[in-house]
């Protein structure tokens, strides 16, 4: 019954074309299969946050989403956003701000937090938390995580861009 | 966990979901944003042999006006809800529900049609959709029926849907002047499942209510269109009537006990909601403090 079905998507720019089966979700292609590991799993139900990838230009979750389901669509994971370069500053606030202890969290984070500064460059604290409220940390207590990005749109603003 | 297995069919068309539909009848789960459908799976709480999945079918994405009614396609995203002017303008109540319902990753692949076919009485479009008098869209191998909402829910995860027919839109009449709207729920915390919400279109006309529709959700087994609304219509509200009122509308609520609430805290909490809503509406602050037994 549950017979391979054949994909083609874009990830991180790469053409794929790979034969899987239906079960098999997002995350676990970009990991087991693509072997990109930056993608996270942690609840597998959608309420983490840690498996956060861009498809298509939008933040979803890859636990919820199946590889089939990703037919045609660009896929954009952590290694991606950070090979080029486009978060790299929200990389080094995160560091210097002391934003992850385990990194378990970071990379969903860090995508989570992108998004937010791309569709609304100067967010309060209070927009912020909400727009990460999907995303869960177990070791910062989220202070340093909402300060980082902060930071960071802050800078943006100063550099104009 | 992971889902189990299962055949997976890309519908082409919607004539082609329905053939589906026809031949896997319910051995089959149609398969839209899966923002509840795979966490289901992935818990093992569901097993569909098959899923039609009809995500790619851009004839049921959409939000347009016909005539005084707002159509609202099946796979319109919750995102979409949330941008879109026509819902700004006509049905503010959509927009103002869905930014309570999970986190952006989650709105930015779940649909109202997904959401209304999967009828968990905690969410909050069911219950929406009720105060609105919306009717339901359904597509089948006979043709095309429409269903009241009211008459849609039929229990925890029960529509008024068979197995072969397929949620296509959403119609929500747009009654313009005087309409107002709202929306409030109580959740742990932002995001979360709703412990009791109120969804609400009125029209006002001075200071009386004319028309006045409570969809409460979390307090029963289906969104609630709360009959307690009649003794508020066309009459003089005083803290008096609210209170009397308000008895009538913990008689009606069948709420259940669970890890989140017990009934009798359902219960109280849904009456603040009434009463806060009504204050709201007619903009009368003093009717919210009342009676707060």
């Amino acid at each position: 019954m549950s017979a391979p079905v054949s994909v083609s998507l874009l990830v991180n720019g790469e053409p794929i074309d790979a034969f899987v089966l239906p079960r098999l979700n997002l995350a676990d292609f970009l990991r087991e299969n693509l072997k990109l590991t930056g993608t996270h799993v942690g609840c597998e139900h959608g309420v983490c946050g840690a498996c956060t990838v861009r498809v298509d230009g939008e933040i979803v979750r890859s636990c919820l989403m199946l590889t089939v389901q990703a037919q045609g669509a660009l896929v954009e994971t952590i290694e991606g956003v950070s090979d080029s370069g486009e978060i790299a500053d929200l990389q080094v606030a995160f560091r210097e701000r002391n934003a992850l202890q385990c990194g378990y969290c970071t990379p969903g984070m860090l995508i989570t937090a992108q998004d937010l500064l791309k569709h609304s460059p100067a967010p309060d604290r209070q927009a912020i938390r909400e727009h990460l409220s999907g995303n869960y940390c177990r070791c910062t207590g989220y202070q340093a995580i909402v300060d980082a990005v902060e930071a960071t749109a802050k800078t943006r603003a100063e550099r104009g861009t | 966990m992971k889902a189990a297995a299962f055949a997976y069919a890309r519908a082409t068309s919607v004539v082609n979901a329905l053939e589906l539909l026809a031949v896997h009848g319910d051995k089959a789960k149609v398969l839209s944003g899966g923002q509840s459908l795979m966490p289901a799976m992935n818990l093992r709480l569901l097993s569909p042999e098959i899923l039609v999945d009809i995500g790619g079918l851009a004839e049921l994405r959409g939000i347009a006006m016909r005539g005084d009614v707002l159509v609202v396609g099946a796979l319109t995203r919750h995102v979409d809800l949330l941008r879109s002017p026509e819902i700004a303008l006509n049905a503010p109540l959509l927009r103002d529900a869905v930014s309570h319902v999970a986190h952006p990753a989650i709105r930015n692949r779940g649909t109202i049609g997904g959401s209304l076919a999967h009828a968990d009485p905690a969410s909050e479009l069911p219950a929406c959709v009720v105060a609105l008098d919306a009717t339901i869209v359904a597509r089948g191998p006979t043709g095309e029926r429409r269903i009241a909402a009211t008459e849609f829910f039929k229990g925890i995860y029960e529509t008024a849907l068979s197995p072969d027919e397929l949620l296509v839109a959403i119609e929500v009449p747009v009654i313009g002047q005087g309409s107002t709207f709202f929306f409030q729920e109580y959740a742990r915390r932002h995001g979360d499942y709703a412990v009791v919400g109120l969804a609400a279109r009125a029209v006002v006309a001075a200071g009386r209510f004319s028309d006045l529709r409570l969809g409460f959700f979390a307090v029963g087994d289906r969104p609630l269109l709360a009959a307690a609304a009649g003794k508020l219509i066309n009459a003089s509200v005083n803290p008096g009537l609210l209170a009397e009122a308000a008895t009538a509308l913990t008689n009606e609520l069948d709420p259940q006990e669970d890890q989140q609430a017990t009934a009798a805290m359902r219960r109280h909490l849904a009456t603040v909601l009434f009463r806060r809503c009504v204050a709201a509406l007619l903009a009368r602050p003093e009717l919210e403090m009342g009676v707060a037994k």
